[in-house]
């Protein structure tokens, strides 16, 4: 059985400040801004000062825009990349104003902050993958980093959630984790005449992918009620409850374990999350938010 | 060819783990069939005389609306079974069925499966409950997808 995530349950976020200053953001500018789908924008940022934070996939960081609030937002580029990509849907005040920033404009950062998908450890392990609309962004730096493993080091099966066609997220980076080798099944909740995509819940193309379920790793992200139906899903498949990988959301506000708006059980998941093993948080995934 | 078929049915995973001779009762309403890309399988309103046992290929679900076209429902892929309607009276399809692409599949005769189930009720319970067991999923992943969950964030 695959262990979960090592450093699931981690304390101490990479590159956080922690102690003085752990509140100060530190500026970024926004180097480029790319509009994915009708509300959702993504933005390219890069330090003003010094290069930016080493972080991993699963990773978030809290954004600040000056005047109006912070908010937590996951990382949906590629480590190494020399800038930060962040993925918003505008929903409310900050996210708002994040998607109304534009090229030269200033954000603040802190991070990054929580645990990651841990995809280190999966060289020679079958993954599969399975995202809902916008919770495609935390996994995407994920999953360009498994389509490039080497020939033979295990299978990588994607599974997309999406309300539309015209809601799909980085719809050009599909194409290219397939010419990588990768296994990719989109499907959409509904479609205008002429879609020859999947029409269904994303759990109906699960048995169209082809990977071990006895030997493999599953990395889940979207709406919670999805991530329940797609890891029972899993597991009736055959994959491990602890094998199963989900990234947890919650009203994260401080983003180092210390106000305690993210509480879930004796979790908190700024700090202990976002991403946990299945097997051990499912029984909480009932509580309601405090 | 009988022997056959049993065994496709047999892997089919409406009918895993379903002993040998009971898989040969199915085959014996079963044949093989194939559909070209864009075929019309199930008409609404048609008899429902027939269901299929996925094997290659996906096929639409789909309601023609007046000014609109064919609108679809649902995507069914290899291991899904298509056709429901002829399980209960009045045996009419609910919905067009059309393939996407090529489609291989294991065709049952409906009236033939109806009437080995009425014959043998142990056999009638357990092609109930596993029928009972795809409804109960189509069921809720409607539920599911009817919340909109790909369209709402939490606010910030």
């Amino acid at each position: 059985m695959i262990a979960p995530t090592e450093d699931a349950g981690r304390a101490v976020a990479d590159g956080a400040a922690t102690g003085t200053g752990a509140f100060t953001p530190a500026p970024y500018r926004v180097v480029e801004r790319r509009v994915e789908t009708d509300g959702v924008v993504s933005v390219a940022l890069v330090p003003d000062s010094g290069e930016p934070v080493a972080w991993r996939p699963g990773q978030f960081n809290m954004l600040t825009v000056f005047g109006v609030g912070e908010v937590a937002i996951s990382m949906s580029g590629v480590p190494g990349e020399g800038r930060l990509w962040h993925t918003v849907r505008d929903v409310g005040a900050v996210s708002h104003a994040l998607c109304g920033t534009g090229v030269g404009d200033v954000v603040g950062v802190r991070g990054a902050y929580g645990t990651a998908w841990g995809v280190e450890e999966l060289d020679g392990v079958d993954v599969v993958v399975v995202a809902g609309g916008i919770g495609l962004a935390p996994l995407r730096g994920a999953i360009s980093l498994l389509a490039r493993r080497p020939s033979g080091r295990g299978r990588l099966c994607v599974a997309l959630g999406a309300r539309s066609p015209d809601q799909v997220i980085f719809a050009e980076d599909l194409e290219i984790w397939r010419e990588l080798g990768a296994e990719v099944e989109l499907t959409v909740d509904a479609a205008a005449p002429g879609w020859t995509g999947s029409v269904g819940l994303v759990t109906a193309v699960l048995p169209q992918l082809s990977f071990d379920a006895g030997r493999a790793v599953a990395l889940v992200c979207g709406p919670e009620i999805m991530m329940r139906i797609v890891a029972r899903a899993l597991v009736d498949r055959g994959v491990a409850a602890d094998a199963i990988r989900v990234s947890l959301e919650r009203n994260m506000q401080c983003g180092v374990g210390l106000c305690g708006h993210c509480q879930l059980g004796p979790l908190l998941i700024c700090r202990d999350g976002p991403v946990r093993a299945y097997g051990e948080i499912a029984h909480l995934l009932g509580e309601r938010e405090r | 060819m009988i022997e056959e078929l049993a065994e496709l049915v047999g892997h089919h995973p409406l009918f895993d783990g379903l002993p040998a001779d009971v898989a040969a009762l199915v085959a014996g309403c079963a044949r093989n069939a194939a559909f070209g890309p864009g075929e019309l399988v199930l008409a609404e309103g048609g008899v429902a005389d027939a269901f299929y046992l996925l094997r290659r290929g996906r096929v639409t679900l789909e309601v023609h609306a007046p000014g609109r076209g064919p609108l679809v429902i649902e995507t069914l892929g290899p291991g899904s079974v298509l056709g429901m309607s002829w399980l209960f009276p009045p045996y009419r399809w609910s919905f067009d069925a059309r393939t996407l692409e090529p489609v291989g599949a294991i065709s049952v005769d409906a009236a033939c499966l109806r009437d080995k189930a009425e014959a043998d009720p142990a056999f009638g319970y357990e092609l109930m409950k596993r029928l009972g067991a795809v409804l109960l999923g189509r069921l809720e992943a409607t539920r599911i997808r009817l919340l909109d969950l790909y369209g709402h964030d939490r606010p910030d």
